[in-house]
């Protein structure tokens, strides 16, 4: 049937065929996605509360609030304080343990199995080992410190300290991620490359920084932009670790979302934050994607 | 000893003519195991705490050989006394179920993207790209007054739903039903096999190792997510694992062995899926770069 109207009907049934095939995940993605996103647009102009009062619209006034609220630019400056202690180590130790593992010593799965295995734990897994390691009496580190003749830390409860403790604990938890994506990218650098710069003459610390490195920069960027946004959205470790203290310190961003929302009841209000929040996510999506446009254009 | 090769057969390990035994490659190891050593203390302390007496667990920091001996006591009571074994038993069903649904939605999903032509996929497909850069922390207020008005929190159904569909694995199956030859599909089509006859008993085989990587990160996800479990029980009988947990670190204060054996105990289930899957895990992390949390 090569009629126009034989092809219409093909058409229609394969819009048919098409949306049966994709109705199940659109449903759940529309009524758990969608539409909670664009509830939480609309909740986020009202002076919605718990019980409902004071709700309507209360027009741009809860963003009007949230920028003049010294807690949000704390919360804030706190998160891209921990995006940037994490993310640096993140990326150049997990570089540098790859390139030691990919040396190819012997005990390679032990290595793999030591660095990834954290990666698989539960935030409140690793939060109870560390809680416990960091204990200011009996934990571990301060016991050590105490055998060399160190004084006691309050890893958690000092300030000066707590969100530093913060980052050694996702360091500790999160940089297998990082770790297998940078020994998956060394294992597909082609042997020739070493060959041919070993005949030039070129020693190993030559061949790492001109061959090496170089080769693996698409997998950087990667690290890189998977790492920023992950490390924006940090909640978990530091809600139990330090519940955002000592004084606010360590408090994210995400963290005031969920204060706001959950023990204050200003609906409005974190539905505000929030979107004030995913707003800086997209910048910081729309400002990576334009940099890897202008790199894969020169 | 020129090469040896490892049983997974990954690649040769140095280059030939090269001394394996070299004083540089002796430092690079020594250098490996110290780091190596440095991550597995944490693992090392938690399970030595727990097979502590309370009274020795909480004397002091650094015995290695507490005066009571080693016994499996903390176990016993956290696996007696406690919702440890509820909880685990609520996270296992509700990590199969959102596992289940999702891998299901996601498959069809991704193959009418990657196979059928239909009106509106574009639209779609944009909107699921778009989903891609949302948060799902940003949306635990709007997703929780809806869960109230649906009258889901405190059910299993309330915590398994939100976390039942995943964009990025919809994406991650349709470019790999791209890579299957269509013609394979179309002989079928032509003896008179409807789509779906074609997708599950031609495509669906073929795509095994996908789905058991798509899986396996959704699972090990479910099982560990924390925030929306968190928000969405409030009874101590529907808990997931780790958020009973964050309740008992404060109760059990200052039990640090039945603390530590509660840890290790939510721990395992995990190891025991890495040490079983994984080949699947690790080749899924490098081979798409998923599995962020």
């Amino acid at each position: 049937m090569s009629t126009a109207g034989g092809r219409l009907k093909a058409k229609r049934g394969e819009t048919l065929t098409g949306w049966a095939f994709a109705a199940p995940f659109a449903v759940l993605f529309g009524l758990f996605l969608v539409v909670p996103a664009v509830y939480g647009l609309y909740l986020s102009f009202t002076g919605e509360t718990l019980t409902g009062a004071g709700s309507g619209l209360v027009g741009l006034s809860n963003y009007a609030d949230a920028l003049r609220d010294p807690d949000m630019w704390k919360s804030l400056g706190n998160t891209l304080w921990f995006t940037l202690l994490s993310t640096v180590p993140l990326v150049v130790l997990s570089l540098a343990l790859a390139l030691l593992v990919n040396l190819g010593l012997p005990g390679r799965w032990l290595w793999r199995l030591s660095f990834f295995l954290p990666y698989l734990l539960a935030s409140t897994v690793v939060v109870m080992f560390w809680s416990w390691m960091y204990n200011p009496t009996l934990g571990l580190i301060n016991g050590v410190l105490a055998k060399f003749g160190g004084a006691p830390v309050a890893w958690l409860q000092d300030p000066k300290v707590a969100m530093l403790s913060v980052v050694i604990t996702t360091l500790w938890w999160t940089i297998g991620f990082n770790f297998l994506l940078y020994l998956a990218a060394l294992q597909n650098i082609p042997e020739q490359q070493f060959e041919a710069a070993a005949i030039d003459g070129a020693g190993k610390w030559r061949q790492l920084f001109s061959i090496v490195i170089p080769q693996l920069t698409p997998t950087t960027v990667l690290i890189l932009m998977l790492q920023i946004l992950a490390s924006l959205k940090v909640f978990d470790q530091i809600y139990m670790l330090t519940n955002g203290g000592p004084g606010g310190k360590t408090r994210s961003i995400v963290q005031y979302i969920y204060e706001s929302g959950f023990t204050g009841y200003r609906f409005g209000y974190s539905s505000a934050i929030s979107y004030l929040f995913f707003a800086l996510i997209v910048l910081v999506s729309l400002a990576q994607y334009k940099l890897i446009n202008r790199r894969s254009a020169a | 000893m020129s090469t040896y090769t490892l049983s997974r057969g990954i690649k040769r390990t140095h280059k030939p003519g090269e001394n394996p035994w070299s004083v540089s490659r002796m430092a690079a190891l020594l250098v490996l195991a110290v780091l190596a050593a440095t991550w597995l203390v944490p693992f090392a302390w938690a399970v030595l705490t727990s097979l502590k007496s309370e009274a020795d667990a909480g004397a002091s920091g650094l015995t290695i050989k507490p005066p009571d001996g080693f016994s499996f006591d903390a176990y016993r009571k956290v696996l007696s006394a406690g919702d440890i074994p509820s909880w685990a038993w609520n996270s296992l069903i509700t990590s199969v179920a959102i596992t289940l649904i999702t891998v299901a939605t996601s498959a069809l999903a991704g193959y009418a993207f990657s196979r059928v032509n239909f009106k509106g996929k574009r639209w779609l497909y944009a909107a699921i790209i778009a989903a891609i850069i949302i948060p799902p922390q940003l949306l635990i207020v709007p997703l929780f007054r809806q869960m109230l008005a649906f009258n889901l929190v405190d059910t299993y159904w309330g915590i398994i739903l939100p976390q039942a569909f995943a964009p990025a694995m919809v994406l991650i199956l349709k470019r790999f039903f791209d890579q299957i030859p269509v013609e394979l599909e179309e002989a079928a089509r032509v003896d008179g096999a409807s789509r779906l006859r074609v997708f599950w008993s031609i495509v669906l085989p073929l795509s095994r190792p996908i789905l058991a990587a798509v899986a396996i990160f959704v699972f090990i996800g479910a099982w560990n997510n924390f925030l929306w479990p968190f928000i969405v029980t409030t009874d101590a009988h529907l808990m997931t694992l780790p958020v009973g947990l964050q309740t008992v670190k404060s109760a059990y204060g200052l039990q640090y062995a039945q603390n530590m054996a509660s840890a290790i105990l939510a721990a395992l289930p995990l190891v025991v899926v890495f040490l079983f899957f994984q080949r699947q895990i690790i080749k899924g992390i490098a081979t798409t770069g998923f599995g962020g949390q």
